[in-house]
């Protein structure tokens, strides 16, 4: 499996993830299919981008950083097309992606290992 | 009549004993150590002008055993290329029939000192695996050490590692050779101790490793883990069915543990190895509890 397949799988299983926990805010209960797609279409996205750029480049912290940054891009847009709650879905967002720009990172080592 | 002073008669001996190098290209400067077989002195190649370590047999033997043996040595060294052995250039006799050899001058701190010179833990097992690495390729060309310890360890000032006196060497599967003890107590692995050079294998070095491991450690004043206590305690097993195979086992033992990987030699608790797994993943950690401690602040927050 190379990174951005990697990173497509974590993304979107992160994703599902990250929707679910809508759960626990009643009011968005009602949404929660459409959130729960919406995250895993973003964390698939996130992932892609950040696997692909982990296959380019080798480093820990960068891949960090980049993941943090595209996370946050990310969900900004969502943020953007919701008209708030700003705050709520950018700061997870933003950790996903940095969680998963660290293992795509770490996985190309143990594959090289 | 008046006796000479002490000082004089020890120049005398001194005078006497020094080997005679005139009709060779080589010039002594001073006495660099003593082993069992030989004297170690820094030479000159005139010739060349570079410094060079001239060993010559301390005794002139009847039976020309002593000289066989160290230049069986050399012949060893000769066929050992490799960055962690010093390079002979030379294997001459003198006038007086004892044998010598030229080798590479190499600048350094024995492994002992250098261990009690507090390096830092990743420094010890640098230098050990380089030390496995040296030790591996002369088992790869049928050639066991027999007195591996820190005294024949050199650690170089740009951090080369050179594993020195091969005097007791064998080369395997040569013809078969008569039973002695040849090595350091304290280091000999128990058949070796034995006598049994039939029994002696890439395992003796091995028990040798393991002991040499542990004096590289014990002056560590940080906390030793005990998987690290556990590697050099299978390595140096009484039983050598109980120890690694081979030293590549042994070295790759060492960078299981480098890279927080489970260590054959020791069986961890589940404490133990989720700690580990923990501090192997120390960042993933951070982010997932990070992520996980602001969904629960989150919840707080937006809560009616």
């Amino acid at each position: 499996m190379n990174r951005p397949v990697f990173g497509l799988l974590l993304g979107g299983f992160l994703g599902i993830f990250d929707g679910l926990t809508a759960w626990f805010t009643p009011a968005a209960r009602a949404g929660l299919l459409g959130i729960v797609i919406g995250s895993t279409i973003k964390g698939i996205i996130t992932g892609v981008c950040i696997g692909y750029f982990a296959k380019k480049v080798h480093s820990l912290g960068l891949g960090i950083m980049f993941g943090l940054a595209v996370g946050m891009f990310l969900a900004f847009l969502v943020a953007l097309m919701q008209h708030g709650y700003y705050f709520e879905i950018m700061l997870p967002g933003s950790l996903l992606g940095a969680i998963v720009g660290f293992a795509t990172q770490r996985y190309k080592a143990e594959a090289a290992a | 009549m008046e006796s000479l002073p002490d000082a004089v008669i020890g120049h005398m001996r001194e005078v006497v004993t020094e080997p005679d190098f005139s009709g060779s290209p080589y010039r002594l400067i001073g006495e660099i150590g003593r082993g069992g077989m030989g004297v170690v002195y820094l030479g000159l190649d005139t010739r060349l002008g570079r410094r060079l370590a001239l060993k010559v047999l301390r005794i002139i033997d009847a039976d020309g055993q002593a000289a066989e043996r160290m230049a069986e040595e050399a012949r060893i060294l000769a066929s050992l290329e490799h960055p962690g052995i010093v390079p002979i250039h030379d294997l001459g006799t003198l006038p007086d029939g004892r044998i010598f050899y030229a080798m590479k001058f190499v600048e350094g701190t024995r492994l002992d000192r250098y261990a009690h010179g507090d390096p830092l833990l990743a420094d010890r097992l640098r230098v050990f695996l380089r030390i496995c690495e040296t030790v591996s390729f002369a088992h790869s060309q049928g050639v066991i050490h027999r007195d591996l310890k820190p005294a024949n360890i050199m650690v170089g000032q740009f951090g080369e590692v050179l594993v020195l006196d091969w005097g007791v060497a064998k080369v395997t599967g040569k013809a078969h050779e008569p039973s002695l003890t040849a090595g350091t107590p304290g280091y000999m692995a128990p058949e070796q101790v034995a006598g049994a050079t039939d029994q002696l294998d890439a395992r003796s070095d091995v028990y040798s490793l393991g002991k040499t491991l542990e004096a590289l450690l014990v002056t560590y004043t940080g906390q030793i883990p005990k998987r690290l206590q556990a590697i050099w305690k299978k390595a140096s097993s009484a039983d050598r069915g109980a120890r690694y195979a081979t030293v590549l086992d042994l070295a790759r033992e060492i960078e299981r543990f480098q890279i927080g990987d489970r260590v054959l030699a020791y069986r961890e608790t589940i404490g133990e190895r989720v700690g580990r797994l923990a501090t192997r993943n120390r960042t993933l950690v951070l982010l997932v509890a990070a992520y996980l401690a602001m969904r629960i602040v989150l919840f707080f927050l937006t809560k009616p």
